[in-house]
């Protein structure tokens, strides 16, 4: 499976998103810069990273999300090339219109770090394909800005349509749904706030991160 | 000329960055406050050829998350 990690300035979980993609897949990521303009033939999967591209300037996510290598994510993902967004690269999904809805200050104001539970939802995509429907997992979150909006329509449509990847089993950051992650319409685009790449094993105290890898490695395959 | 972008937060959409003021605004001791919203100025120097319409271009694809936010723009 052939990878690839966005590097934006500011992103902080590149590396960890590459070490945890190389362990799955045995083979390196391609790293690709923020000013790259076409992504490398023959990709599986891209992945947008956590941290705080250019600086959370005007919002989180908001100036990389119009980046010059986004515009070649999106029409990746438009072709159904798997996009993964965690934490930092859920809100830039979000803004590059690639998911609904956006992620907004946390509702106690405060950064939020540590496991939380999670509940996996009924999303079909490939992202979810190593856990069943209904499992709860253990997946560690860091961030200040994680509080999913979306308006009341949008969020019973994602419902309706098990767009819901995984959902927040305890008060974490006032989300709304207590929604932690979304997929798109054709299920090839998951942003998430916890952080599957710090769930790699019992080094970091559990490993349903590392199965979310796992099972796009084989639904992929 | 200077042209002013404000954004505001959609009603409904929750604060609790303005819910946080209005607490130290309550610590303060000012009276009668009832609610707070914290919102976005962005100033933007142009020259007199920016069209209204390039600057609800740049309020639509960056400036405000229509999302989430208002947007209103005073020419200058």
């Amino acid at each position: 499976m052939r990878t690839a990690v966005i590097v934006f300035p500011g992103s902080n979980c590149d590396r960890d998103l590459a070490v945890a993609l190389r362990d799955v897949t045995g083979t390196a990521p391609a790293m690709l810069w923020h000013r790259d303009t076409a992504l490398p033939d023959g990709l599986d999967l891209v992945a947008v990273p956590g941290g705080f591209s250019y600086g959370d300037y005007l919002r989180s996510g908001a100036m990389a999300a119009r980046s010059p290598i986004m515009r070649a994510v999106a029409e990746a993902a438009d072709r159904g090339l798997p996009v993964l967004g965690v934490c930092n690269g859920f809100q830039v999904l979000t803004e590059a219109g690639l998911l609904p809805g956006a992620l907004m200050r946390n509702a106690g104001l405060t950064y939020v770090c540590r496991s939380v539970r999670l509940g996996v939802g009924e999303a079909r995509s490939p992202f979810t394909a190593g856990y069943r429907a209904g499992e709860e997992v253990t997946i560690p979150v860091g961030h200040m800005d994680g509080s999913y909006f979306a308006d009341a329509d949008t969020l019973d449509r994602l419902e309706g349509d098990g767009r819901v990847a995984f959902r927040y089993l305890e008060p974490v950051n006032g989300a709304a749904r207590r929604i932690a992650g979304v997929v798109n319409e054709r299920g090839n685009v998951l942003g998430m706030m916890p952080h599957p790449e710090r769930a790699m094993g019992p080094e970091h105290g559990g490993g349903d991160g590392r199965r979310l890898f796992e099972g796009l490695l084989e639904a992929v395959n | 000329m200077k042209s002013r972008i404000f954004v505001t937060l959609k009603p409904g959409v929750l604060d609790p960055q303005g819910k946080a003021i209005h607490h130290a605004l309550d610590g303060l001791g000012f009276a009668g406050v009832e609610s707070v919203r914290q919102g976005k100025l962005i100033e933007i120097e142009h020259d007199a050829a920016v069209t209204d319409e390039q600057l609800d271009g740049m309020c639509r694809r960056l400036l405000a998350n229509t999302v989430i936010e208002n947007y209103r723009i005073e020419r200058g």
